[in-house]
């Protein structure tokens, strides 16, 4: 049976706060394909690629043949539990912090048995879905959840470290200035979080009231940058940057450097002033409480990838925000960095783009899914999917393919 | 005593007084937002180097960047296609004598406050000159609104149709520069044009006759419920930016 999730909290203002703690973080260069999958919300596992088999932990060669040609692939997450246990002391500062914690021993139906976290619903002997996540370190680990849903099961204690729900938590949405922002704003409303905080930039210019509370933020301006983290960055438990700048043009045929620059300021520039404002202090919150200070959302376009034509210096403009999204990600742990690449938005700036497009709920609804599983990399639309599909499988042919239209 | 002697030892004395005119330049302050379509103004923004810290341990400064016409600033001829072929029309290359002139003016704050559209025509200046003399040549004339009263939306007032400010029409500017001979035309607004004035033939009076005689603009000031309605000496000197097409100042007044 499951405990609901507590009611939000107010810290005691003279207890010390828990420390931003993390498990330990030591892994082989192989077992990083676990957390590779787990930032995508895969259940992959290493195969051979000689005689099949699929293993558990990651190793440089196959556990069955020695063969060294070893993939990761997506393999069938069902497992029964063969033995459990619970941890009540621990040596280890993390989880000293967050005992009782269980684990088990599983046997995949995929072929090897692993040790892995169980979630509180999971009794001995059962059969269990399997996943692969993201701890405070950064590393993929097994988790073992009931096999069919259970109330409430998003409120155990130890999936919720795995896990950024806005539910119950404070949110601040960059810009509320458009569409998407406004949408990402009332998603996270609907989703439960406490407060939503959007940001407005150039308040003297008209436009539409934003959902939640806006706040004056504009991301080019460092001084509104600082002013909003020493205002709210102790208020703030999960930052989604929606302040995407797209505009049309090629490098040639734009002939000056102005509009390159302004796609600079908010792609790079903007959410490194913000980082560097309020990413120290979201961090040092990031073991406080119930609802802990979990995750920075960065929106970029899909073309960090490989420029589309007609849209040059914006995707040069987005790679450098990809490299410091990735760079984010390891300075500011244990929070999860979560880049969600999209393909075309659905907006005025992308007119003579023909569908399918990204719509701004649709966005939402996939930041939300991706915090709610605890995934650090998404790809939204079928475009964006398409383009890192071939990415993956080739990103030299990818980079020309595009070039030539 | 020669009269700069004379002048300076009233300044000493405050028999003439300096009254600032000049909008702090800061990153909120609006610029002017044109259509998206067309490359923007950029906005005053500040990146400090060092505060007696790592990155400087004794001293404090700051990078700042801006466009030519950000806060308050001074347009000079080359600013507008009507300007564009004039000897000496960038901020590099106008006599300095140009930068120390007399002012008159025109109070229209009544008129402003009931109505943001409202256009100065050759009828309200001759009813000023009518109370006050004739505007002489080499003068500034300053447009009062009270504009620079009002902060944030309502100072840009910007609606779905555009700004809506007050500024001059056609006729009044070609009657200040060819029938009165002023050295510029000033206002407390983002334009010396008004919010609506892409509507006049030509769009944009004050710009196109303005700078295609050679004359200048002063924009974004503040104060000018503080000058008489003539004899105020008026101090612009824009940044001798190499080929500049304006750039923001600190615009004086004398007044004794």
């Amino acid at each position: 049976m499951s405990g609901t999730l507590p009611p939000r909290k107010p810290s005691d203002p003279l207890a010390v706060p828990a420390a931003p703690l993390a498990p330990p973080a030591g892994r082989s260069r192989a077992a990083l394909g676990l957390a590779a999958a787990a930032a995508r919300g895969r259940f992959a596992l290493q195969c051979c690629g000689g005689c099949g088999a699929a293993q558990y932990p990651p190793r440089d060669l196959c556990h069955r043949c020695l063969g060294p040609d070893l993939v990761w692939r997506d393999v069938a997450n069902g497992g029964t539990v063969l033995a459990m246990t619970t941890t009540r002391i621990s040596a280890d500062p993390y989880f000293r912090q967050h005992t009782p914690w269980r684990s088990g021993l599983v046997q995949l139906d995929c072929g090897p048995s692993a040790v892995a976290h169980l979630h509180r619903d999971v009794a001995g002997g059962e059969r269990v879905r399997m996943r692969l996540h993201l701890d405070k370190s950064g590393q993929g680990v097994m988790l073992a959840l009931p096999a069919v849903d259970t109330p409430d099961m998003d409120a155990d204690p130890m999936l919720r470290q795995m896990t950024c729900d806005p539910r119950g938590r404070r949110v601040l949405v960059t810009d509320g200035r458009t569409a998407f922002g406004r949408a990402m704003a009332q998603t996270m409303l609907d989703a439960g979080a406490a407060q939503v905080f959007c940001g407005i930039a150039d308040a003297w210019k008209p436009g539409p009231t934003p959902p939640g509370e806006a706040v004056d933020l504009d991301l080019t301006d460092t001084a509104s940058v600082r002013r909003l983290a020493a205002e709210f960055g102790g208020r703030i438990d999960i930052v989604i940057d929606t302040a995407l700048h797209i505009r049309p043009g090629g490098l040639l045929e734009r002939g000056d450097i102005v509009r390159a620059r302004e796609e600079m300021e908010l792609a790079f520039f903007g959410p490194l002033r913000l980082a560097q404002a309020l990413g120290p202090v979201l961090r040092g919150r990031a073991g406080d409480g119930t609802h802990a200070a979990c995750a920075w959302v960065n929106i970029l376009s899909i073309a960090a990838l490989a420029p589309m034509p007609g849209y040059t210096t914006n995707a040069a403009a987005q790679a450098a925000a990809l490299s410091l999204s990735t760079g984010l990600r390891a300075e500011l742990r244990p929070l999860k960095v979560v880049t969600a690449l999209v393909g075309p938005l659905d907006d005025a700036w992308h007119q003579a783009v023909p569908p399918p497009k990204v719509a701004p709920a649709q966005l939402a609804a996939a930041v939300l899914r991706a915090l709610k599983g605890g995934r650090e990399e998404i790809v939204v639309g079928d475009i964006a999917q398409d383009v890192m599909n071939r990415w993956i499988d080739n990103p030299a042919t990818l980079a020309r393919d595009l070039a030539s239209g | 005593m020669s009269s700069l002697a004379a002048f300076a030892a009233d300044l000493m004395t405050g028999k003439i007084k300096v009254i600032d005119l000049t909008q702090t330049l800061s990153p909120e302050f609006p610029t002017i937002a044109l259509p998206p379509v067309f490359g923007q103004c950029a906005p005053f923004r500040m990146e400090e180097i060092s505060r007696y810290d790592d990155r400087g341990p004794a001293w404090y400064w700051n990078n700042f960047s801006c466009g030519e016409h950000t806060g308050t600033h001074f347009d000079a001829p080359i600013h507008w296609v009507s300007g564009k072929d004039l000897p000496n029309n960038t901020t590099d290359t106008i006599d300095a004598q140009n930068f120390i002139a007399p002012a008159c003016v025109i109070d229209c704050s009544v008129q402003s406050a009931a109505n943001p559209d409202f256009i100065l025509t050759v009828d309200v200046i001759k009813a000023w000159e009518a109370e006050n003399g004739r505007i002489p040549a080499g003068n500034w004339v300053f447009l009062r609104t009270d504009w620079s009263k009002r902060s944030g939306a309502d100072y840009a007032n910007v609606k779905e149709d555009g700004a809506h400010t007050p500024g001059p029409d056609p006729e009044a500017v070609q009657f200040l520069v060819e029938q009165r001979d002023v050295i510029g035309f000033g206002v407390e607004t983002i334009g010396t044009d008004a919010g609506q004035a892409h509507a006049f033939t030509p769009p944009y009076p004050a710009h196109f006759f303005m700078h295609g005689k050679g004359r200048f603009g002063l924009q974004c000031m503040t104060n000018l419920d503080r000058l008489p309605p003539k004899g105020a000496l008026i101090v612009s000197a824009p940044l001798k930016i190499q080929g500049g097409s304006g750039s923001p100042l600190r615009v004086l007044a004398l007044v004794g």
